[in-house]
């Protein structure tokens, strides 16, 4: 079943031209989707039109998820800073009308599920980087969501942290199966992660191509050594190298 | 250590230099009394001087509630409408120019013929709107883009997004708006006692216009020293409150 599905889409930003497409990209229930290409590729702008807080400039945004089933993790974690990490994770089912009370147990035991047992009454500003992160992701999970986007989620945490949340995600995932789409710069995490990987092209935003890896998901442990995983990582950066040669 | 004893050298040396002058020169007290008289005219006159602090005080506190509610509700009328706010802009910013010297005799004819405290309070709320109003609006605004996008997409209400998201992100705003208001809210209340005159509220600016009609020059500057002392106090206390809610507010 299609959950979102872009087609024939252009996205023009008022003053800096085009941003996407035309484009068409589809994200399957239950999939994890990556997106993959250089700054500036239409990643983010792409993600922001599955989430639906976009709409295209020409072409059609069709999307099945109601209100409530999508969530989207940011390039930063977006805590409030004012509330404790349990308050921060409670906040989208307050939010959409369900007692303090409850919302606050379902919020202990998606910090519970993401690593964040005991940091319940921890501010933002006290949590490193990855655990932020972690509070964000579980901010996200705690609606369960039918579609999660995440723009460039662990941009700006360090190589080991990195390894782990991607095993931390991919965990989450196979505990409920919701779409994921997620961007990022780096091809071997995009790899490491997705079913598919859609590889975008500067200038502006078009499908340089798709990549199904053929592996399980989760992904069986040592798969970063795998021939699959080698060559996957390979066809990924054949279509990158493509995309740059075309946008030229 | 030093630095708090530098600027208390200072004041002895200037105190010590102008007791001196004044005797060696022989200055009468009605025009330069030697900072001795000041000394002695300020725990002469101690009693009455507090009363007058406190009545200067409270209503500037009774301003900035005031000011408090109006500013951060008109903030947040403003903040939903943005056409309303093109409107509200330019007429607060009039307001904020004009002196509230030139305020206050009108005002004092609309509330204050038979209640001058309230007239007072009134301008004293005037100047301290303002930077309430100001750092409320702007704050209102300042919410992170991503939390915005955040409450799109969990179908937050218009409420909601006031109450949880945009309020709070204003906090810091709000309480450097309210330091400044405080302060200004105490210069206001002074200037409108003095716009309101000798038969208006005994506050420390009708200490200083009583003495001045008197001749008595070391109890008008008792009462300036009180004023100012006054001034740094409620100074150092919005200093600390502010970083005391910042710290509350970052979460450490």
């Amino acid at each position: 079943m299609t959950l979102a599905a872009l087609k024939d889409v252009e996205v023009d930003y008022a003053g800096r031209g085009r941003a996407l497409g035309p484009i068409d990209l589809s994200v399957e229930a239950g999939e994890i989707l990556a997106l993959v290409g250089p700054s500036g590729c239409g990643k983010s702008t792409a993600l922001r039109l599955l989430a639906g807080l976009e709409g295209p400039t020409r072409g059609t945004l069709e999307r099945t998820p109601g209100r409530g089933e999508t969530a989207v993790v940011f390039q930063a974690p977006t805590l409030a800073p004012w509330l404790t990490a349990q308050a921060n994770v409670a906040l989208p089912l307050e939010l959409s009308g369900m007692p303090t009370e409850e919302a606050r147990r379902r919020a202990r035991e998606a910090l519970v599920r993401v690593g964040l047992a005991g940091a319940e009454d921890a501010r933002p500003a006290t949590l490193s980087g990855g655990m932020a992160m972690r509070a964000s992701l579980a901010r996200a999970m705690v609606t369960e969501p039918r579609l999660l986007l995440l723009d460039e989620p662990f941009a700006a945490l360090d190589e080991i942290t990195r390894r782990t949340l991607a095993d931390d995600v991919l965990s989450l995932w196979d505990a409920s199966r919701p779409a994921i789409v997620f961007v990022t710069h780096n091809v071997e995490e995009a790899v490491y992660m997705a079913d598919r990987v859609a590889v975008l092209t500067r200038g502006p935003g078009r499908l340089a191509g798709v990549a199904r890896i053929e592996a399980p998901l989760p992904r069986p442990q040592g798969f970063r050594t795998t021939e699959v995983f080698r060559a996957a990582v390979e066809q990924v950066s054949g279509l990158l190298a493509q995309g740059m040669e075309a946008a030229r | 250590m030093s630095r708090i004893l530098a600027p208390l050298a200072l004041v002895a040396l200037l105190l010590a230099g102008w007791e001196i002058a004044v005797r060696a020169m022989g200055i009468p007290a009605y025009f330069l009394p030697p900072p001795s008289g000041v000394a002695v005219a300020l725990v002469e006159n101690l009693p009455s001087l507090a009363a007058a602090a406190w009545i200067t005080l409270s209503t500037a506190l009774i301003a900035l509630v005031v000011a408090s509610l109006i500013a951060v509700g008109l903030a947040v009328i403003v903040g939903l409408n943005p056409l309303l706010e093109a409107a509200v802009r330019p007429l607060a910013s009039v307001l904020q120019v004009t002196p509230v010297v030139a305020i206050a005799p009108l005002v004092l004819i609309w509330a204050g013929i038979d209640h001058p405290q309230r007239a007072i309070v009134a301008l004293a709320v005037l100047v301290a709107f303002f930077p309430i109003f100001s750092g409320a609006v702007t704050g209102l605004r300042a919410a992170d883009p991503d939390l915005e996008r955040l409450f799109d997409l969990y179908g937050a209400g218009r409420w909601q997004r006031v109450m949880r998201l945009r309020l709070p992100s204003a906090v810091p705003f709000l309480l450097e708006g309210h330091k400044v208001g405080a302060g200004l809210a105490i210069i206001g209340a002074v200037v409108a006692e003095f716009g309101a005159g000798s038969g208006g509220v005994r506050g420390l600016a009708w200490q200083i216009l009583d003495a001045g009609n008197k001749l008595q020059t070391a109890r008008m500057i008792a009462a300036l020293v009180v004023l100012g002392l006054m001034g740094v106090a409620l100074h150092a206390l919005l200093d600390r409150a502010e970083r005391v809610g910042l710290t509350w507010w970052r979460g450490r």
